[in-house]
Order: C-alpha cells, then sequence, then structure tokens
C-alpha cells in the first residue's frame, strides 16, 4: 500500500489553545480516511495546514514520499490536493465553467478558453458521475450540486488528495448518499479522500479507516472494518455516549402557537408556504419532517417575523402577532436558533460576549441608563454561559470566528436558550455539532419542554425529528400533509410521505409504496 | 495588565505602520531620480513639520479638518456605509455656520459660537441622511446618492456665496463671521484653533458611541452582519439612517471649522478636497478614532513639511501627493503585507 501523504508531529499553538499537539496522519493511495473528534478538537486545523492556510509550529509533512514545504495553498495545489471548505468559495453570478476555469485559467491567446473548459468539465463530470452541467449559473444550483462544483474545481486542478471538510452538514440525506457514491466512484479511480464529519453512520458507510482527535491530540487510527458505531463515540467523546435521548411522555398544557391558513411567498414570487395551519402547545414538541426546501424555512421565518406573510394568521399566546417585528416578538418570549448560523445566528467579528447579548442588548441588565452599555453585565453573562454551556475555548472576548463550527452552534443555542422563552423554535438546531454536543442540546430541547415551552423543531434529521418529537407534521410542496403522534411514526413512514406519499397509500414497511 | 497587551491590535497597528513606511521607501526612489539625497529631504520634511512648536502648530491645524473628515468616513464605514459625500456635506455644514455666523451680529459668545458649531452638524447631517434615507427604504446605492448631492451643495453654495448672501468683496465670499461666532487662534501667526480641541472630543465621542452604547452595538451589527442583526431585533433601515446623520453632522463639523477657525467667512469652493482627503485618512487609520487622529496628524505633517521641502531641496511638493497616493496603495493592498510578514500567529 502506498502512502500518498504522511503528516509527524503536527503542532499548531493559537494564542490561549493547543489546536493540534503531535499529530500523526497518514493517508493511502486510493483510501477514504475519516477524521472525526469533537468540535474544536483541531481536525480543520490540521487539514488547513495541509492546504497551507495555516503553518504549524513543528512538525513535517511528506507527500508521495517526499518532504514538502506547504506555504500557501497554491504550493498544494501544485502536489495535486485539493480542499473543498464548508463554506463554499463560488462566484454565485457565473457559470459552473467559469467558476472552475477562475485562477485556472485555460488560455488561448490573451482570451481564456471557455469552450474548452467547459469540454473539460464535462469530461470529469461524466468520468466521477458527477452529472454537472457545465453551462449552469452558481446561483440556480442546490448546495448539493453546488458541493460538485467544488470537488469538480478541485479535480479539474489535477487534485489526487481531496479534503472535504464537514461536506455532509450542509446536505439532505438524498444527497449524502449521492456524495458517497461520487466519494466511492473518486476512491476506485485512485483518489485518496480525507473525510471530516460528525456523523458515524457516514463514517461507517464510506470509509477506509478513522481517525480520531480529541482536544488536538490524535487518540487512534482503526480500520473502519474493525470499529463501531459505540466504540466510535466513545473515542470521540472519552465517555459513553447515549445515543437516545430519555424523555418522559409530553403533558401538552395551553396552546401557545397557532397558525392558521399561513400563505407565503419567497422573493421571487413563488408560493413557498401553501395555506399551512398547526397549533402547538405548552410542553410539547412538534417536530417538521420534510426534505429541505419544501416550505419549511420560509414556514419558520414568517412566524419569527423576517418574512411577511401574504395571508392568514399568527396566534401567539392568544394574541395575533401577524406583522410584528423580530424584536417585539422575542420580547414576547420567543427563542429561535436559525437554521444558517452564519448568516442569520451569529456576528463573526463580534466577540463571544457581544454575541451572546445580541437581540437583549437593547434591555437590562446590559444596558445602564441612556443607552450606555454595561460592559461588566455583557462580561459576567458571557462567563455564566460558557460555563454552562461549555463552550470550549472559554475566552469571553475572543471573536465567534475564531470558535469551532459546534461551539459556534452552542453560542446560539446558549443565548436562545437561557430566558426560558415559551415559544422556541429550532431549525436543525445539531447541523455540523459533534455527537457530545448533539447529546448536550437534545437534553436542552427536553428540559426546555419540560419547563412548559412549546417546542417546534425542524430538522433535515429524521433521526433527530423522531427521537425528540411528541408529534410530527410532514411537510411537501408547502403544504402540512400529515400529523401524527410521534410513536405512530418510523423513518421508512416519513420518508414515504416526505417525497409526497399519500397516507391512504402507506402499506408498511414491507408493502408496495410506490409514490404518485 | 497582561490580558490588556493581549487585547491589543497588533494587526492593525503594524500593517498602517509598515505602508506608511513602505510608501516613503517606494518614495525615496523618486527623490534620487531628481537627484537628491532622500535622508536630506526626509529630514527637511519632519524638521520643517514637527521641528519647532510653530511648524507643529502649522501642522496641528492641518490635521484638524483631516481629523473630522475621518471620523466621518469611518463612522458610516462602521454600519457598513461608504460616505463619499463628506465634501457636498461640510459645504453645507459650512454654509449653515457662516449663515449663523454672520446672520446673528448681538448674540453672547457662550450662545453664538455652539449655536453656529450645531448649524454646521445639523447642515452636513441633515444633506448625509438623505442618502441615508434612500438606501434604507429604497435601497439605492449611497455612493451614487452622496456623490450626486456632493455636485448639488457645490452649486448651491456657490449660488449662494455669490447671489443672496455674497459679502462687500469683489471675490466669491460672504460676509464675516462675527467675532462671537469665531474660533480662537491658539499660537499666533499660525492659524491653528480650538477647533483642535473640538476634533480630540469628537474622536472621544465617536469611541464613546461605537464601543459603549447600545446604538454602536447596534451599528456595528448592521455593518458586520445586517441579516443576523435584523435578527436580533435591531432595526437596519433606522440604524442606516442615523449613522449617515452623525456622519454628516461630523463632515459639518470639517466646514465648520474651516469657516469658523480659519477663513471666518464662507468662500465659495473652499476645500481643498479635504472630504476626499478623509477617505484616505479613514483608510489609514483603520476606520478606528485613534488611527484616524494619527492619520489626519500625519497627512497634516506632509503637506506642512512639503512646501519647505519644496523650497529647500530640488524635490517638488507633488512628491507628497505621490507618497499619500503610495501609502494608500500598500493600505489598500494590505494582502501583500500580511504575507510578508506572515507571522506565526496567521489569520
Ligand atoms: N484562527 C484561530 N485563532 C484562534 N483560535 C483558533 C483559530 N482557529 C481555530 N482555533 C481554535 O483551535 C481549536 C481547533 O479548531 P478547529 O477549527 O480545528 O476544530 P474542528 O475540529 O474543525 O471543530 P469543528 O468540528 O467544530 O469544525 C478550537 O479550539 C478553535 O477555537
Ligand atoms: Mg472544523
Amino acid at each position: 500500500m502506498v502512502k500518498v501523504l504522511e503528516m509527524q508531529g503536527i503542532t499548531k499553538q493559537f494564542p490561549r489553545v493547543l489546536a493540534n499537539d503531535r499529530i500523526d496522519f497518514d493517508v493511502n493511495q486510493g483510501e477514504i480516511h475519516a477524521l472525526v473528534g469533537e468540535n474544536g478538537s483541531g481536525k480543520s486545523t490540521l487539514m488547513n495546514i495541509l492546504y497551507g492556510l495555516y503553518h504549524a509550529d513543528a512538525g513535517d509533512i511528506y507527500v508521495r514520499g517526499e518532504k514538502v514545504q506547504i506555504n500557501e495553498p497554491r504550493a498544494a495545489i501544485d502536489l495535486k490536493i485539493g480542499m473543498v471548505f464548508q463554506h463554499f468559495m463560488l462566484v454565485e453570478p457565473l457559470t459552473v465553467a467559469e467558476n472552475i476555469v477562475l485562477g485556472s485559467e485555460v488560455r488561448r491567446g490573451p482570451f481564456l478558453d471557455y469552450k474548452r473548459a467547459a469540454e473539460e468539465v464535462e469530461r470529469l463530470s461524466a468520468e466521477y458521475g458527477l452529472s454537472i452541467d457545465p453551462h449552469a449559473k452558481i446561483s440556480d444550483l442546490s448546495v448539493g450540486l453546488q458541493q460538485r462544483v467544488e470537488i469538480l474545481k478541485a479535480l479539474y486542478r489535477g487534485a489526487e488528495i481531496l479534503i472535504l471538510d464537514e461536506p455532509t452538514a450542509v446536505l439532505t440525506p438524498q444527497e449524502v448518499d449521492e456524495l458517497m457514491e461520487v466519494m466511492r466512484n473518486l476512491r476506485d479511480k485512485g483518489t485518496s479522500i480525507v473525510f471530516i464529519t460528525h456523523k458515524i453512520r457516514e463514517v461507517l458507510a464510506v470509509s477506509d479507516r478513522v481517525t480520531v482527535l480529541r482536544r488536538g491530540k490524535k487518540v487512534g487510527t482503526k480500520k473502519t472494518s474493525e470499529t463501531n458505531e459505540q466504540d466510535l463515540a466513545e473515542m470521540m467523546v472519552g465517555r459513553v455516549v447515549l445515543l437516545q435521548v430519555d424523555k418522559t411522555p409530553a403533558e401538552p398544557g395551553e396552546e401557545v402557537l397557532a397558525v392558521q391558513s399561513a400563505r407565503v411567498r419567497d422573493k421571487l414570487g413563488t408560493l413557498r408556504v401553501n395555506d399551512v395551519s398547526l397549533t402547538i402547545r405548552s410542553g410539547e414538541v412538534l417536530g417538521i419532517a420534510g426534505v429541505e426546501g419544501n416550505g419549511q424555512q420560509e414556514l419558520v421565518e414568517a412566524i419569527v417575523g423576517l418574512t411577511r406573510i401574504e395571508s392568514g394568521q399568527i396566534i401567539f399566546n392568544g394574541v395575533d402577532i401577524t406583522g410584528w417585528s423580530p424584536l417585539r416578538i422575542k420580547q414576547a418570549g420567543l427563542g429561535y436558533v436559525p437554521e444558517d448560523r452564519h448568516k442569520r445566528g451569529l456576528i463573526l467579528d463580534y466577540s463571544l460576549a457581544d454575541n451572546l447579548v445580541l437581540g437583549l442588548h437593547s434591555e437590562p441588565p446590559f444596558i445602564k441608563r441612556l443607552g450606555i452599555r454595561d460592559d461588566k453585565a455583557v462580561q459576567d453573562n458571557a462567563e455564566r454561559m460558557v460555563e454552562e454551556y461549555d463552550i470550549r475555548p472559554p475566552l469571553p472576548n475572543q471573536l465567534v470566528k475564531r470558535f469551532s463550527g459546534g461551539n459556534q452552534q452552542k453560542v446560539v443555542v446558549a443565548r436562545e436558550f437561557t430566558r426560558n422563552p415559551e415559544l422556541l423554535i429550532c431549525s436543525q438546531p445539531t447541523r455540523g455539532v459533534d455527537i457530545g454536543a448533539i447529546e448536550f442540546i437534545h437534553e436542552q430541547v427536553i428540559s426546555q419542554r419540560d419547563q412548559g415551552a412549546a417546542v417546534l423543531l425542524v430538522s433535515a434529521e429524521l433521526d433527530e425529528i423522531l427521537s425528540l418529537s411528541d408529534r410530527i407534521a410532514v411537510m411537501y410542496n408547502g403544504k402540512i400533509v400529515t400529523v401524527m403522534p410521534a410513536h405512530e411514526a418510523t423513518e421508512h413512514k416519513l420518508g414515504f410521505l416526505m417525497l409526497g406519499g399519500n397516507l391512504e397509500d402507506y402499506q408498511g414497511e414491507g408493502g408496495n409504496n410506490s409514490v404518485r | 495588565m497582561l490580558d490588556r497587551l493581549k487585547k491589543f491590535p497588533y494587526e492593525e497597528v503594524v500593517i498602517p505602520i509598515l505602508a506608511v513606511l513602505l510608501a516613503l521607501l517606494v518614495g525615496s526612489v523618486f527623490i534620487l531620480f531628481v537627484g537628491e539625497n532622500p535622508l536630506v529631504a526626509y529630514k527637511v520634511l519632519v524638521k520643517e513639520s514637527l521641528g519647532s512648536t510653530r511648524n507643529l502648530a502649522t501642522t496641528l491645524q492641518r490635521s484638524t479638518p483631516l481629523i473630522f473628515a475621518g471620523l466621518a468616513v469611518a463612522f458610516a464605514f462602521r454600519a457598513g456605509l461608504f460616505n463619499i459625500g463628506v465634501e457636498g456635506q461640510l459645504y453645507i455644514g459650512g454654509f449653515a455656520a457662516a449663515w449663523v455666523g454672520f446672520t446673528f451680529t448681538n448674540l453672547p459668545r457662550v450662545i453664538h459660537l455652539p449655536l453656529a458649531i450645531i448649524a454646521g452638524m445639523l447642515g452636513g447631517a441633515i444633506w448625509a441622511a438623505v442618502p441615508g434615507l434612500l438606501k434604507a427604504k429604497l435601497g439605492v446605492h449611497e455612493v451614487i446618492n452622496t456623490i450626486m448631492l456632493n455636485f448639488i451643495a457645490f452649486f448651491l453654495t456657490d449660488w449662494l456665496t455669490i447671489g443672496p448672501f455674497h459679502g462687500n468683496t469683489m471675490a466669491p465670499e460672504t460676509g464675516r463671521v462675527a467675532k462671537t461666532a469665531a474660533f480662537t487662534r491658539l499660537y499666533p501667526p499660525t492659524r491653528l484653533n480650538t477647533g483642535i480641541y473640538l476634533a480630540l472630543a469628537a474622536a472621544v465621542i465617536v469611541w464613546f458611541i461605537l464601543w459603549k452604547t447600545k446604538l454602536g452595538y447596534e451599528l456595528r451589527a448592521v455593518g458586520l452582519n445586517p441579516s443576523a442583526a435584523e435578527y436580533g431585533g435591531i432595526n437596519v433601515a433606522k440604524n442606516l439612517v442615523t449613522a449617515m446623520a452623525i456622519s454628516g453632522a461630523l463632515a459639518g463639523l470639517v466646514g465648520t471649522e474651516q469657516i469658523l477657525g480659519l477663513h471666518n467667512r464662507f468662500i465659495q469652493r473652499f476645500s481643498p478636497d479635504l472630504g476626499f482627503m478623509g477617505i484616505a485618512v479613514a483608510l489609514l487609520g483603520k476606520n478606528h478614532p485613534v488611527g484616524v487622529i494619527f492619520a489626519a496628524v500625519l497627512f497634516g505633517a506632509l503637506q506642512t513639511g512639503s512646501a519647505a521641502m519644496d523650497r529647500l531641496t530640488a524635490v517638488p511638493r507633488e512628491l507628497i501627493t505621490i507618497i499619500q497616493a503610495l501609502i494608500i496603495f500598500f493600505v489598500a493592498a494590505e494582502y501583500l503585507i500580511r504575507r510578508m510578514i506572515r507571522h506565526k500567529g496567521d489569520a
């Protein structure tokens, strides 16, 4: 077996955080090597070092047996290393071919040769089963397809070692399956892949070997065939993890939220939410299952006041809040964990402490008289939350952008949960967070429920919907197709309904369930 | 204390300093070109701008409007707005201050001067709030509207100066501002005046607003991530207008200081592009009030020293314009410098 990549003794110290501590890591020719570990364990740092974005304080890198110095991405690209980041770097108004050509221009005289580029894209796309149209505009592509463009871009530049940093975090389950197929294809054609993920299921499904990091140190490397879910979970977290939420039956109380015949259009005028009605009582969790893009996001944004509803009503605790501003709704007792934390949930260039008061920043204790901030109250609040929600590293003054993805999510959760909201809306609350944190966030959701909150949970993860919800609504094409008690739902049944199936047509697990 | 040191924004300070040094280095090539010794030329430059109390006073006097202008640009920028309209706002503000100055003649100083200053701030604020409002309500980009309003301000004040408010001289200027509305000269014969205190106070107030108040928290949030700000219950539209108005008030102070401290009357097109210099000052000062002060003093010193350099050496004063341009170039080319000083701290 040929080692295409070997990293030895990689150490990286950030101010007050040892992100990588003498890590050894290697990748064989034509293997998929999963890299896993808790949030902030140093996975992205290690890969950023390999890609030339960070510089290791100590350690050596060998590529195809030769010791190399990678000072910038250019050098990594020359060594046939490609990286797909968690946040894409595509130019939206341009086409696929144009994006791929950017920075690695195929020239014909002084002009870029788009024609040849498009042909090349088509060839690569066919070879690896990516099915991408080189002339499509990026802005018209789904997240899953955009990601393939990123992969294609790396391949186009000749990547033989491909780093995928949490590629599945933004994908629907269907897209995840497709991505894994693409990865297998690439591997079979000789590409080596480093695959970062938080989902043990994915590790087991697609990787050949797996390396676990914890708090900057390597815990170990194993053959995937010689490990299992519980074993990996323990290696990652360092203790036994409950992979199941344990909760008592709900004791629903008063009706807290009622949405009545709501219709919502998006900016382009397409009807996204079509005559949706639903109610949630205090002390229960209503889960909304559905393939992403079926109107869940628009429904939630309408409830929290970020988008206008065209018709219908939203009643919160008996009061009609239709048309209220987000601030007013928030002050009335709403907590909201938005789907896109970078866009909606956080101000990345603000410190942890400042982010933890966003939305509360205009009220005491954070404001003294005359609109002057109470810095000490902001600081104390941060210290309390860091402790309570185990946000790492515990540095209130550090910019939020310097925290790892999962810890950023904890920041949002901490801020929205501590006020004990009467209505809690969680959109993809555990996206990109590690299993320890998922366990923690799930416990928090249930504890909010038990304290009397009405919880609306939107998630693409059926596991999550099934384990947290008391009632489950399925959303398809802008409509709520069914609402059922959680104990009547199974993954299989929900999957059928989510793709547009009719409940009357459902014939059980073994039946012939064709969606019309 | 150690914590304090750790929080010190090295990069924000090191990059502008390196940009200045690089600009001087490249500038010395030009100096060699005209057959002078760069060290001699720069020595003259420093001596003539900072070498004596009188030179220092002149430098500070030239820095005063640049501080206001830099603060104006920086303040808007913190809220994500690019105010290119400082030049127009300073004319409107300047005229308003002048008008109060020459219209009321028997007010006591304690009332007249503050009144003139407030008028100057209001004039600038209103002129800037318009593009703010257009951006907030209609989404029209502020750059386009501030530029258009610049031209309207130029021609409007031209007409006011030559027309209804023309003074009794041949020159295109208004009548004199009453003594009770004029800033006091601090170090005659230089024209350094009490406006410098106002500039320093403005810097402190800007700093306080931005980092110690609810308003500043909201403004900066809007500048950094409007989507998250909106969800955080921040009224984005209102903050855009407020930011432009405050930025305009600072711009109005540029004109106010020039009128009440230097010219003592409104002179048609009196500003040597102070508003546009403000963009450079804010850029070099990294949009921070402290940085703005340093940058303004640097530019003020370069201007003061350049005349002497022109006189005493073979180096033409245009060199300073080149150096200023180079400074801006190197600050803007931050990426280049970042790579040169790439140290272990990284990104
Ligand atoms: N630029 C930076 N400055 C300071 N600290 C940093 C920086 N980048 C990362 N860190 C810290 O280094 C540690 C490792 O972060 P890294 O992003 O590598 O984690 P990760 O394993 O990728 O986590 P996640 O799964 O949440 O993405 C974290 O504690 C993080 O806060
Ligand atoms: Mg990461």
